[in-house]
């Protein structure tokens, strides 16, 4: 008994001892990204009893990789709105895998959104458009919470602004996503270019495109490639550039 | 017979005769009781239950070939470590939860304890032999769970070989060198030490209470409850130091699981690992520090714990 009182009292002092440290060490994760899950109570309501234990208890990536299997399966049987329940969870549990977010985007405004435009079920038009606009909406809220989790890294604004190029059309925030990648530390080669490529599409903006795109151009032959010369080209007939300042004709790939 | 034969007689009877001096410390004696106690342990069959289940857990991650090799290497991943993690923490568990309570059913302990067997160097060579499994075992599963990368991995750089067969070198490089980057990422190690370092603080953590618990089922409850708790110890610590509108009751109990438990949820790194973040040597040395800093706490209360016991 006197041994027992003895060992908590221990117990006790060492906790005094480790508190500072395991606080510090906290800190230390959390700067590095580590711990990408704050356990907070709606935490629970999110992902449901059982996955609330099995993420508590140090198991939520394969928690996540099973629902993640289960939300390929939904796919497979076009239950979208089952997927998007499954990813919200997933998305939940791995906040840092990019994967996840990235994936979870391309269900929701790819293909979500083309089903609810050929949904069969739906006669009226205008609601069709409603739903697939829904769903495009959906698509970039993943992918900003992506961000907004991972914004040490590039491939989530890749992805976000594909999504504005290629389903809103907006070329000036596609402009935008892939410039802010290509500042990243881990950005690929390609981020400045198509950047400038989608900032040669806007209105009023064309000066500043032909400025990137002639330093790319500059830049050497690596960079010369088929798309840039014929946007550059493109550029100096709209600005009128004089033309001992164009870049020379035969070097036009198609 | 000669004098000096007698002289060299005597003195020869006398060396066999006095008792070897008894040591305080003895590695050998310690060593005697680990091996003794691995080969006990390797007989069990728990043991290779938990030792199938995670191979089969990670052999199982091969049929995952209908995702792209992203999302497959990235289950694989998960999976694989998740199953190494599970079983190591298990086994830790059963296997010590078991080691004190059958000796002194088996009365081993007492035939142990009657030589000249200080009780640490008992409880030592208990825990080092349980400790010494959950090496091997460790490195079982990671040989299973790299083999298996490894095997996907190749088929994997197969495929896209043959698909880019007809693209540029440069474009074929990098897609190649975008298939071995998703598989084995060189952080995996220190996360994989990490797992084995939290074992062996549940080891040591169930051994302790093995020491004044009366029976294996009771420790094994016990160390299941301090496993969640542990988990979300991290959570209540900062509740406790941060949240000044709780009650005096609440506070009182959070005080008491951050002080008491080990914050369990700091060795869970491979998870972030896996999702491409990079470990930095502070975060691993001073995690691992901690790991063996509650190893050695809650082995020295087992023994002092242990000292006391009346068999």
């Amino acid at each position: 008994m006197t041994r027992g009182l003895i060992a908590l009292g221990i117990l006790i002092v060492v906790g005094l001892i480790k508190l500072p440290v395991e606080r510090n060490l906290a800190t230390l994760h959390r700067q590095e990204h580590f711990r990408g899950v704050e356990f907070k109570l709606d935490l629970r309501e999110k992902l449901g009893q059982l996955g609330f234990i099995a993420a508590l208890s140090g198991f939520r990536a394969i928690v996540a990789d099973a629902l993640f299997i289960q939300a390929h399966a939904a796919w497979e049987n076009t239950q979208w709105g089952r997927m998007l329940w499954l990813f919200r969870q997933i998305t939940t549990l791995q906040p840092r895998v990019l994967l996840f977010w990235d994936t979870a985007a391309w269900h929701m405004a790819w293909n979500a959104s083309v089903a609810a435009m050929n949904n069969s079920n739906q006669p009226r038009q205008a609601l069709r458009v409603k739903a697939q606009r829904e769903y495009f909406a959906i698509g970039k809220d993943f992918l900003e919470r992506g961000i907004k989790n991972n914004p040490d890294r590039p491939e989530l604004y890749e992805a976000l602004a594909r999504l504005y190029k290629e389903k809103y059309k907006d070329h000036e925030r596609a402009a935008e996503y892939y410039a802010k990648a290509s500042a990243l530390p881990e950005a690929a080669s390609w981020d400045r270019r198509f950047s400038a490529y989608e900032l040669s599409y806007c209105e009023g903006r064309e000066r500043e495109a032909y400025e990137r795109l002639r330093s790319l151009y500059d830049e050497g032959e690596k960079e010369r490639l088929p798309t840039l010369i014929k946007r550059l080209k493109f550029l100096e007939d709209k600005l009128a550039i004089p033309q001992d300042q164009r870049i020379p004709d035969t070097l036009t790939k198609h | 017979m000669t004098k000096g034969e007698t002289a060299s007689a005597l003195q020869s009877f006398n060396v066999s005769t006095i008792p070897k001096r008894h040591r305080v410390f003895s590695l050998s004696r310690i060593l005697a009781i680990t091996s003794n106690t691995l080969t006990e342990l390797t007989r069990l069959k728990v043991f290779y239950v938990l030792l199938v289940f995670g191979l089969l857990l990670i052999g199982s991650s091969i049929f995952m070939a209908q995702f792209s090799f992203q999302q497959e290497f990235q289950i694989l991943k998960d999976v694989s470590l998740g199953a190494i993690s599970m079983f190591t923490s298990l086994l830790a568990i059963v296997a010590t939860a078991r080691m004190v309570p059958r000796d002194i059913e088996d009365r081993t302990v007492y035939t142990i304890l009657a030589k000249p067997v200080p009780r640490f160097e008992y409880v030592v060579g208990k825990i080092a032999g349980v400790l010494l499994l959950l090496a091997i075992s460790t490195l079982v599963m990671v040989a299973a769970f790299l083999a298996v990368l490894y095997m996907r991995e190749q088929a994997v750089l197969q495929v896209t070989a043959k698909q880019m067969a007809s693209a540029p070198p440069d474009q074929l490089a990098d897609a190649l060198g975008a298939v071995r980057a998703s598989a084995f990422n060189v952080d995996l190690v220190p996360g994989i030490i990490i797992i084995f370092l939290k074992a062996c603080l549940l080891t040591a953590l169930t051994l302790f209470v093995s020491t004044f618990a009366t029976s294996t089922i009771f420790t094994i409850v016990v160390m299941v409850f301090i496993y969640f708790i542990g988990h979300l110890e991290a959570t209540a610590r900062e509740y406790w130091l941060t949240a000044h509108g709780s009650g005096l009751v609440t506070r009182v109990f959070l005080a008491i699981v951050a002080l008491l438990f080990p914050d369990l949820q700091a060795f869970n790194l491979v998870d972030d690992i896996v999702a491409g973040t990079a470990i930095s040597m502070a975060v691993f040395i001073k995690t691992a520090l901690l790991g063996i800093f509650y190893t050695v706490i809650y082995t020295l209360l087992a023994v002092f714990v242990f000292y006391g016991k009346e068999l």
